[in-house]
């Protein structure tokens, strides 16, 4: 074996940049990236919803780009940037202008969706700063909300890039 | 869900990973994007003793000229070939192909080597690769050998790599121009294709190939055959699912899976400038 394996059942020491906080873990490297989120440094604002990489709630961001948590091992993410909802607004009394608009414009019903949803449509308008509404219900495919709120988030989108959606 | 234990390799080089494929055999798995491989795996589809993760060999995620063919590299992204220029330049099939697989946040994950060593008839960038004509470059302890795309979907899920032979590279003719459209029809978002069709103008022949007609991705034999006699674009249609055995499941019966290869071949050979 090569100097690099790990063991069923051992852990694997991973260090990954966290909302800009390089964190340390020992984690299975069966463990996915969500549950490294949520159980191992408590950061439960990312949602597991359908667990089979279809329903986008468990949307953050590895190096700027949308991945969906559930379908990658933290393992994965070592040496990485994970950006998670957690990380997104600048200070604690004030959001994220993809979170303003998505209150703004009513882009939520239950909620359960959201954090996927806004990860989502960031890394979108990163890729695409002014898109069409067909750009943006595309560019969510990926996301499923279950409410079935998705005009007004597709507005929200639209309005967090500058377009008129009056 | 949680995959099962396995142990875990890094591997640094394909050399590296190639040798620890070759010790574990079917033991062991490659990893790249595993937005195929991880999903089998919470599901135990798959449960591989020895994951190598290949993520961090470098040189694999290349997309570049080399004259006649475009060559790209295992590990490349497909969101990197959607957004590649030389693809939309010089082959902008398969940079259309790439930017419909799943939704971007897989497009952020998945490659080109792990869709088509995946070899899932209803996928959609190994029919986009056999329309071309492409071949795939395989590395094993011997060395590299070139599989033609032709002869590399071997049966369901099953491709012509051996257990020690890593894929790392993918060649595809340059096809510049508008000769060419992929269909790929489906119910919901995000969804693999019910039935795909990808037709491509190469070296002036047009060839077309089916995305979950049978048990690989298939080269419209029928089809390009009538065409290459003179046939109109409606007449080469009606032969899309001659040779073929459809699979049945919840989306669709093989009847309306033939009804549909006529309608969709008929429409991407009429979008690639086929009267």
């Amino acid at each position: 074996m090569p100097p690099y394996c790990w063991r069923k059942g051992s852990t694997v020491e991973i260090s990954v940049s966290v909302n800009g906080t390089q964190r340390t873990s020992e984690v299975e490297a069966r463990t996915l990236l969500v549950y490294y989120l949520r159980d191992e440094l408590g950061l439960t604002g990312t949602n597991v919803g359908c667990d089979t990489s279809s329903c986008g709630a468990c949307t953050v961001h590895v190096n700027g780009e949308s991945v969906k948590s559930c379908t990658m091992l933290a393992v994965q993410a070592d040496g990485e940037n994970v950006t998670t909802i957690e990380g997104l607004a600048p200070s604690s009394d004030e959001l994220h202008p993809m979170q303003e608009s998505f209150r703004e414009h009513h882009g939520l019903q239950c909620g359960y969706c959201t954090p996927g949803m806004v990860m989502a449509a960031c890394s979108l308008l990163d890729e695409n700063p002014r898109p069409s509404e067909a750009d943006v219900r595309e560019g969510l495919e990926g996301n499923l909300c279950r409410c079935t709120g998705y005009h007004n988030i597709v507005k929200a989108v639209l309005a967090c890039s500058g377009q008129d959606v009056s | 869900m949680i995959p099962a234990s396995f142990d875990y390799v890094k591997a640094s080089s394909a050399d590296e990973a190639i040798s620890l494929i070759g010790e574990h055999g079917d033991e062991a798995k490659l990893l790249a994007g595993g937005h195929s491989l991880i999903p089998m795996m919470k599901l135990r589809l798959a449960v591989p003793s020895v994951l190598v993760d290949i993520a961090g060999v470098r040189d694999l995620s290349h997309v570049e000229d080399r004259g006649d063919h475009i060559a790209i590299g295992a590990l490349a992204k497909h969101r990197s070939l959607e957004t590649s220029d030389l693809l939309i330049a010089q082959c902008p099939m398969l940079a259309h192909v790439a930017s419909k697989v799943g939704d971007p946040q897989v497009r952020h994950r998945g490659t080109i080597g792990g869709s088509l060593a995946h070899s899932d008839p209803a996928s959609d960038l190994p029919a986009a690769v056999l329309a071309l004509g492409g071949s795939l470059i395989v590395q094993g302890p011997n060395g590299q050998r070139e599989i033609a795309a032709t002869d590399f979907f071997t049966g369901y899920f099953e491709s012509a790599l051996a257990e020690d032979e890593m894929l790392t590279e993918v060649k595809v003719p340059k096809s510049p121009g508008t000769n060419w459209n992929y269909q790929k029809f489906n119910r919901r978002a995000q969804d693999w294709a019910i039935v795909g069709v990808a037709a491509a103008q190469v070296d002036g022949a047009m060839q077309v190939s089916l995305v979950n007609m049978g048990s690989t991705p298939l080269r419209a034999t029928a089809v390009e055959t009538a065409l290459a006699s003179g046939a109109s674009a409606a007449e080469a249609a009606d032969e899309a699912a001659n040779g073929t055995e459809a699979p049945t499941d919840l989306n669709a019966s093989p009847e309306y899976r033939a009804h549909l290869a006529r309608v969709l071949t008929k429409r991407a050979l009429e979008a690639s400038g086929v009267v």
